[in-house]
């Protein structure tokens, strides 16, 4: 009787996650260990809490795996208008840091909403769309386009283009599985260049600078180009094979900055060369094939809407950090999924596959 | 869904969407396809470019130490210094065959056993890429050898370093602690309170004492430097440099004079010594004894030193002045008098009869005092004075232990000063609660007050426990009618950069609740103390202030009922105790003093003396006469005599 018991409480567990992601997951999540240890300088303590980060995202995966999509649907609004709220806050009385006002204090704990709005603002979009399904015109794509542009701009304010980015990117990922028109879509891009002159006036010097710095590093190497050369050293130096695990040299010299966090992709490529790159290239992708074939099976337009979008902004993630890292993206602090060091973004990314999964458990 | 008549629609709303998913999804694998070009013409196309590139990476980062603040007494003697020295250091990354390299450098250096065994555990405890010291303090000529020659050993480095010395060694090892090479639990806490960063390249940190306490004060802020280097990694030139912010200085209230003589009065004796400004609460003198050369620990002490510190049976690793914890016999009385005369359970000038022994009602057991043939009637301030045991007991069978308590408390006794060093212990001011909690293991029997456990508390035994610096907190509150100053041993801290200096103020913490006509008839009493008849009378001999005293004497072992204490039938580790506090000027105290001698017997003979020399030498610059000639604070009398008499209480 012992074994069909301890099999039940499995099952019990296991059920609301995906074999297949938490498959791709597992893979990235040995790799990040393995990498986590090297580039800390072997600091057990550091691992101690990413073992914590990753067993508070299982929990918080596990939840959300396990709740129905049109229960957690209903949040969207109040979460949205909470986030839209916070962000205020953040403008009138947040912390600032390095310049940057990101962060609101709430008495013991400091949150920053914007972590925040990158999973609320596409469950929003997508709640909105999904209650006016039957009637869906021209005016709900106003609406939509303004629900995704007053956070945006909030964020733009503090100033993290970064993120203003990704949540807008978030939101417009919703709209385009909504069927915008491609005629908006491509007017839209053609303004958006039309504009760049007109963005770079109202873009800070860092932000400049990092512009500049992409375009040629060796403009000024000792200082603003100092970290995208140094990291595409790693990268190169690393080879087909790489120099092998606890042994690069770029990341135990020193010459690789937040090489724990945004950065730590540069430590994996120096050590474990382009056959690890295009491994950790490859379990990125399975996660993202898997986040398209929940898509294409869910059976809601919010499902649909909210699984395609948490995929697509899962790629960016990805493709943002690892192109930054590899100098050809800007340097914007955008982590490498679960590969980064930090419980922050590991328990936001959490929520959002666990509720990819929950759409994927609705079965007809 | 109940849109029936919308199906055609619904069905290209759904072929549009799997046909935008196709497209998303296909733009997904072309970027990462990107991303994998990208990889391939870094790291196999460009490969051979970034190789050399890693390979001679010309750049480096290297972190430039602060100077660690100085630590001076309040006389701006320094007591911790920076030595500037080479250090001959290697970086096993860099090395292909050590064996071969180590046996090279011994043609060009004297490198000794003890120097390899240290570098042998230094470099089992370091990371390969970090320098791990082979020699420390090379001389100039072998400096220049190993530079000459430097192009046969990559990897080997002559560096100047700082070292750290404390000149005055046993004098000041309880107070300053020492420095030592940062280990594998340091760089834990380190990491843990986020503060890595700022000791990238920092070899010591502080371990024991004010190092480590302040170490945060003296340890400044890490410079950087880029440099060029060469292939074999050495610097080459510097290119751009931040510069490091050095550590702050420390000024004490000690001083360094004051310690020395009452350090040298102990001579061989064990024991500690607390002297307090009762105006300010900075510490003037803070002996332990015996101490112990803390220049030993700072590159790490060899193990047959360390075995004979650690294992000799008079523990000078043992701070005795914060950690040892000791009954304090009748020097309790002057603050036992205070909780008597609060409460109301005697009036100051009420008489007692004070005979041989005492008694609880309805028991045989002889409660004894010191004086066989007892002291006939006394008042409080004779009881002080004459230090009456049986005066005491009653006073104290009188109060209970419920009223003592809180009254006694007020003093801090039993509690921690809160002094700036680490380890204070508490002690034990005895209450019914404390003893049910002590003995939660036991049977309820020994757990319960008792009405007589309270007798001999009323005299500093029984279960009283204190350690040196709280009888000489207390006795400083007492001095100062009230006023309660956290101790304190540094006095100023100076920021290196700015030279801006930040005070401790002596600012009270708060005034006692005692009535203030108290305090006079409790020091009337500690002065008689000194006057024929008192139990230090001998030692007022020649004095040119005022003092105040007690006498203590802390039982070791438990006399059985009728047996006589006899000293030299005993062990020397169970004789008693010799206790001593003392204050001075008595008008407008500017020295309070708590002395414990350990095994030395009645607190008159051994304890007094101390207390009245150290007063002496504070008030009046007046070295003992034993000790002229043998002060290596004071050499020889160029410029003495004129400062002395200003030196220890201002």
């Amino acid at each position: 009787m012992q074994a069909p018991l301890a099999k039940r409480i499995w099952d019990a567990i296991a059920a609301p996650f995906d074999g297949w992601l938490m498959a791709f997951l597992a893979g990235i999540f040995v790799m990040s260990m393995l990498v986590l240890f090297s580039a800390s300088n072997q600091s057990w303590h550091k691992i101690d809490n990413k073992l914590v980060y990753t067993i508070m995202a299982l929990a918080v995966m596990w939840i959300m795996a396990n709740a129905r999509p049109q229960t957690v649907m209903n949040f969207a609004p109040p979460l949205y208008a909470a986030g839209v709220l916070m962000l205020v806050g953040v403008e009138l009385f947040g912390i600032t840091v390095n310049g940057s006002t990101r962060w609101l204090s709430l008495g013991i704990v400091r949150i920053q909403p914007s972590e925040i709005m990158k999973t609320a603002l596409p469950m929003m979009v997508a709640w909105y769309f999904q209650k006016y399904e039957s009637t869906l015109n021209w005016r709900h794509y106003l609406v939509a386009v303004a629900l995704i542009a007053v956070p945006g701009a909030l964020v733009l304010k503090q100033p993290d283009l970064g993120t203003a980015v990704l949540i807008m990117g978030a939101g417009f990922f919703v709209l385009f599985f909504a069927g915008l028109s491609w005629k908006i879509i491509i007017g839209g891009l053609v303004a958006f260049l039309a504009s760049l002159p007109v963005v770079w006036n109202l873009l800070h010097d860092y932000q400049r600078r990092r512009v500049l710095t992409l375009i040629d590093p060796m403009q000024d190497p000792l200082g603003d180009g100092y970290h995208i050369i140094q990291s595409m050293i790693a990268i190169g130096s690393g080879g087909p094979w790489g120099k092998g695990w606890l042994n690069g040299s770029q990341t135990h010299l020193d010459y690789i900055p937040e090489r724990t966090t945004d950065f730590i992709f540069a430590v994996y490529s120096e050590e474990f060369g382009l056959a690890g790159n295009l491994l950790l290239l490859a379990l990125y992708l399975g996660v993202i094939t898997r986040g398209m074939l929940i898509t294409a099976r869910a059976q809601t337009l919010y499902g649909r809407l909210l699984a395609g979008a948490i995929t697509l902004s899962f790629f960016v993630y990805v493709f943002v950090n690892m192109g930054m890292v590899a100098g050809i993206l800007p340097v914007v602090g955008v982590p490498l999924p679960f590969m980064s060091y930090g419980g922050t973004a590991t328990v936001s990314l959490a929520v959002a596959l666990g509720m990819l999964m929950s759409i994927g458990n609705t079965k007809r | 869904m109940h849109r029936p008549t919308r199906l055609k629609d619904t069905q290209a709303e759904e072929s549009q969407f799997q046909l935008r998913l196709v497209i998303a999804y296909g733009f997904m694998v072309l970027m990462l396809l990107t991303l994998a070009a990208r990889f391939i013409w870094l790291q196999v196309m460009q490969y051979d470019h970034f190789a050399t590139l890693a390979q001679n990476n010309s750049i480096s980062l290297v972190p430039v130490q602060p100077n660690r603040g100085l630590i001076m007494d309040r006389n701006g003697v320094v007591l911790a210094q920076n030595h500037a020295a080479y250090t001959l250091e290697i970086t096993p990354a860099k090395m292909a065959d050590m064996e071969a390299t180590i046996k090279a450098l011994r043609a060009l250096v004297d490198i000794s056993p003890r120097d390899e065994r240290r570098f042998r555990k230094f470099l089992s405890e370091s990371k390969d890429f970090e320098p791990v010291p082979l020699k420390l303090r090379l001389s100039e000529d072998e400096a220049a050898r190993i530079a000459a020659n430097a192009w046969r050993f990559p990897g080997v480095e002559v560096k100047a370093r700082l070292f750290r010395d404390y000149p005055y060694k046993e004098l000041t090892s309880h107070v300053l602690g020492y420095i030592g090479r940062i280990n594998q639990r340091d760089q834990q806490k380190l990491e843990e309170d986020d503060k890595l960063a700022n000791y990238r390249g920092a070899t010591h940190i502080g371990k024991l004492g004010l190092e480590a306490v302040y170490e945060a004060e003296l340890h400044g802020t890490n410079g950087f430097e880029e440099v060029e280097t060469d292939a074999g990694g050495r610097a080459v030139r510097s290119l751009r440099r931040t510069p490091p912010m050095h550590g702050n200085n420390l000024k004490l209230a000690l001083d360094i004079r004051l310690q020395e003589v009452a350090d040298k009065l102990f001579g061989q004796r064990r024991g500690a010594l607390v002297a307090i400004d009762p105006q300010t609460g900075g510490v003037l003198a803070f002996v332990s004894k015996p101490g112990f050369d803390p220049n030993l620990f700072i590159d790490g002490i060899d193990s047959a030193s360390w075995k004979s510190l650690n294992e000799d049976w008079q523990k000078p690793l043992v701070n005795r002045a914060v950690r040892g914890l000791y009954p304090p016999g009748s020097t309790f009385k002057p603050f036992m008098a205070m909780a008597a005369l609060q409460s109301g359970a005697i009036g100051p000038y009420d008489l007692r009869p004070a005979p041989g022994y005492f008694t609880l009602p309805g028991s045989s057991h002889q409660f004894r005092d010191s004086n066989p043939r007892g002291n006939g009637m006394v008042n409080i301030g004779k009881a002080i004075a004459v230090s009456s045991d049986t005066f005491f007991y009653r006073v104290a069978w009188d109060m209970g232990i419920d009223r003592i308590h809180p009254l006694v408390g007020q003093f801090g006794l039993g509690q921690k000063t809160g002094i700036d060093l680490d380890g204070e212990a508490s002690g034990v001011l005895p209450s019914k609660e404390w003893k049910e909690k002590r003995f939660a293991r036991f049977k309820p029997e020994v757990r319960r007050w008792y009405p007589a456990d309270v007798v001999s508390v009323g005299i500093g035994q029984g279960f009283n426990a204190y350690t040196p610096l709280q009888m000489a907190n207390a006795t400083a509150i007492l001095a100062a009618d009230g006023k309660v100053f956290k101790p304190h041993l540094v006095q100023e801290i100076t920021q290196a950069g700015s030279g801006k200096v930040r005070q401790v103020e002596p600012r009270p913490v708060r005034t006692l609740a005692f009535r203030p006509e108290l305090y006079q008839y409790v020091k009337d009493g500690m002065v008689a103390v000194m006057r024929p008849g008192g139990t230090a009378a001998r030692l007022a001999a020649g004095l040119t202030y005022t003092m105040a005293g007690k006498t203590g004497t802390a039982q070791v072992v438990q006399i059985k009922q009728g047996a006589k204490y006899n000293a030299a039938a005993l062990a020397e580790q169970y004789r008693d105790h010799s206790w001593f506090i003392s204050f001075a000027p008595v008008e407008t105290p500017r020295i309070a003093i708590a002395v414990i001698v350990e095994n030395a017997g009645f607190g008159a003979a051994s304890a007094a003396p101390i207390a009245r020399a150290v007063s002496d030498f504070a008030l009046t610059g007046k070295v003992p006469a034993e000790l002229q000639g043998k002060m290596i604070t004071m050499p020889p009398p160029a410029q003495a005599g004129d400062k002395h008499d200003a030196s220890a209480a201002r």
